[in-house]
């Protein structure tokens, strides 16, 4: 098989990233929950230990498709208080990078903040995305997708009741 | 000022009348400045206080740094063997002296001056030392520790920072103890900090956290999404979770004031897994026989009726004023301290069996990230919760008292019913309303 991967340009990943990011903005997690592959993981790494592995780390969310699956089907019903009401987020992409194309697979890294606003209080997130694409069916989907925060401490936004 | 407060008001802080099984806490308790003051002159500057744990410095000159009841500090295990909790100040002009999260270091240098400090704390380079005068005692200048005591209980590390303080920590956990062993013994070893820590701020204050940390009560309206979930992911019974929201409460977990401000909610066998022998189909057939194996051996070093406490019952420990041990589908050590009185920061972190095998440590870290913590399907709640009833203390001129008298006068207590929350309280008030400070140990020789 030709390297597809290698075939992506940059343009193509950013409107990939920018329109996940627009879902998760529009709360469209179903949607967002599709641009995922069948055995996925959605990882946020403790602050303290920022390249763990979360069966040797306490990480703050260690989620596999199952999961991930209830963790949206949880945010869209009426049972998450701390999402309601919801939050309006709003989060901001840059230095999106290719790092390692190789067969159908790239692993991509970007910079983020996500504010999230709730309740007149304003929190701000910020670290970088490590994306795990593969290339599928002429699209792009997220294998593994980490948030890295740069944050010593959740503090103080105490939570991350949203999808980072 | 904290010193000039009316003794009838602080009387009426809390009201505990027993005859009346009436129960009240004064909501200025969680938003006044002045109550803060003395939360830290009459409680964090006289009781222990939980700081670390022995595991997080196993050779000598490891070192971790982090702020205790409000002090940076530095935990280290010196080339003795010994570990000190150390005031993280240098003695000369007051830097930091260190300002690593953790690691290990033969000395701790100042980088003001290079004053430098072994890991025992001793000062033991001073540049230019020959320009002091002959009364200049370099002994005398060595980083100092608290100075009530550091006291490790079964690797709990707790210091004191009340001069006169004469209650050993073992009189002050008083029947927390047992309940700290139960904790302990998962381990045919010892007990060690996984890695990775939970740091957050609550926009709360910490009395709110310590009461929803132990309350019962809330757990199937708060946390109805935490167990649908459990459910659906096929790791608790739905006949458990009806049960556990309507069923006769007494069942299982009956609460205990445990001395000295200290309580539990109870410990039972609860619905879910527990990585430390409680097997549950959610763990996969194929981990069964470990499962059986693990409960055996816990069987054999603890007797059958131990085992059956350290390794199938879940409960939440509380140890006046700002530890929370959550022994339930993982071990969680959690700390609180209050930066204003609507502001608390937390610690978080996991607990686990040294020899632990690396498939039931990923248990045990899954089942932590499932329910605990700032993304997990239970915590946020929890944080919410907290964080607006402080908002709704904006009130606290009108709405005066909240209420914590639920079972005051029933024989027969569940978790659901209050007395954990209460005994915190009447530790509290007992602190707090005495016009000189009183002992932290309730009743000392006891």
């Amino acid at each position: 098989m030709t390297s597809a991967a290698k075939q992506i340009t940059r343009q193509q990943v950013e409107d990939f990233l920018f329109h996940e990011a627009a879902l998760l903005d529009e709360w469209r997690l179903s949607e967002w929950l599709d641009l995922f592959t069948k055995t996925c993981g959605y990882y946020v790494p403790p602050t303290d230990v920022p390249e763990g592995d979360h069966h040797t780390s306490l990480f703050l969310i260690a989620d596999d498709r199952e999961r991930l699956e209830s963790r949206v089907g949880q945010l869209m019903g009426r049972f998450v208080h701390a999402e309601h009401p919801r939050s309006r987020t709003r989060r901001l992409i840059s230095n999106v990078r290719i790092r390692e194309p190789s067969g159908d697979t790239l692993r991509v890294t970007s910079n983020f903040i996500v504010y999230r606003i709730r309740l007149e209080v304003t929190d701000a997130y910020v670290g970088r995305y490590e994306h795990t694409l593969v290339h599928r069916d002429g699209g792009l989907k997220i294998r593994e997708r980490r948030a890295i925060l740069d944050l010593d401490a959740l503090r103080p936004q105490g939570k991350i009741s949203i999808l980072l | 000022m904290a010193d000039t407060m009316d003794s009838r008001r602080l009387s009426e802080l809390v009201i505990d009348d027993r005859e009346r099984g009436l129960f009240r806490v004064h909501r200025s308790v969680f938003t006044d400045p002045d109550i803060l003051a003395r939360e830290r002159e009459r409680i964090f500057d006289r009781c222990w206080i939980y700081a670390g744990h022995e595991s997080e410095v196993r050779k000598p000159g490891d070192f971790v740094t982090r702020r205790v009841a409000g002090r940076p500090v530095i935990i280290t295990r010196g080339r003795d063997g010994k570990v000190r909790v150390l005031l993280n100040t240098c003695t000369h002009r007051g830097a930091m002296v260190c300002r690593e999260p953790a690691g290990n270091a033969r000395v701790h240098q100042c980088f003001y001056h290079g004053w430098s400090f072994t890991p025992e704390g001793k000062l033991s380079g001073i540049p230019g030392r020959a320009a002091y005068s002959e009364a200049f005692d370099q002994r005398e200048l060595g980083l100092r520790e608290p100075p009530g005591g550091t006291s490790v209980y079964r690797d709990f590390i707790f210091v004191n920072f009340y001069p006169a303080n004469d209650v050993p920590l073992e009189d002050y956990l008083w029947n927390a103890k047992d309940y700290l062993d139960l904790v302990a013994d998962q381990s045919a070893g010892r007990m060690e900090i996984v890695s990775g820590t939970q740091s957050y701020t609550v926009r709360a204050n910490y009395k709110l956290l310590v009461e929803n940390s132990i309350d019962g009560y809330h757990a199937m309206t708060t946390h109805k999404r935490y167990f649908d979930w459990l459910v659906d992911a096929n790791a608790m019974d739905r006949m458990e979770t009806e049960f556990l929201r309507d069923a006769d409460e007494s069942r299982r977990f009956s609460p205990r004031a445990l001395g000295n401000g200290h309580s539990v909610p109870g410990r039972a066998v609860a619905s879910w897994g527990r990585p430390m022998a409680h097997w549950i189909p959610y763990f996969g057939k194929e981990r069964e026989s470990h499962f059986k194996e693990m409960y055996r051996n816990a069987v054999e070093r603890l007797g059958q009726e131990r085992a059956h406490q350290v390794c199938m019952c879940s409960g939440n420990l509380q140890i006046f004023p700002n530890l929370l041990i959550n022994d339930i589908m993982s071990t969680n050590i959690r700390t609180y301290y209050p930066v204003e009185p609507g502001c608390v920061e937390v610690s978080s972190w996991c607990l686990g069996p040294e020899e632990e095998e690396p498939e039931e440590r990923a248990l045990r870290l899954d089942n932590f990230v499932s329910f605990l913590g700032p993304g997990g399907f239970a915590s946020p709640d929890d944080i919410e919760v907290v964080e607006v009833c402080q908002r709704g203390y904006e009130t606290v001129g009108e709405v005066n008292y909240s209420d914590v008298s639920r079972g005051m006068k029933r024989s027969s207590l569940s978790e659901r019913d209050e007395l954990q929350i209460r005994a915190f309280w009447r530790q509290w008030s007992r602190l707090m309303n005495a016009e000189e400070p009183v002992s932290i140990h309730d009743r000392p020789g006891l």
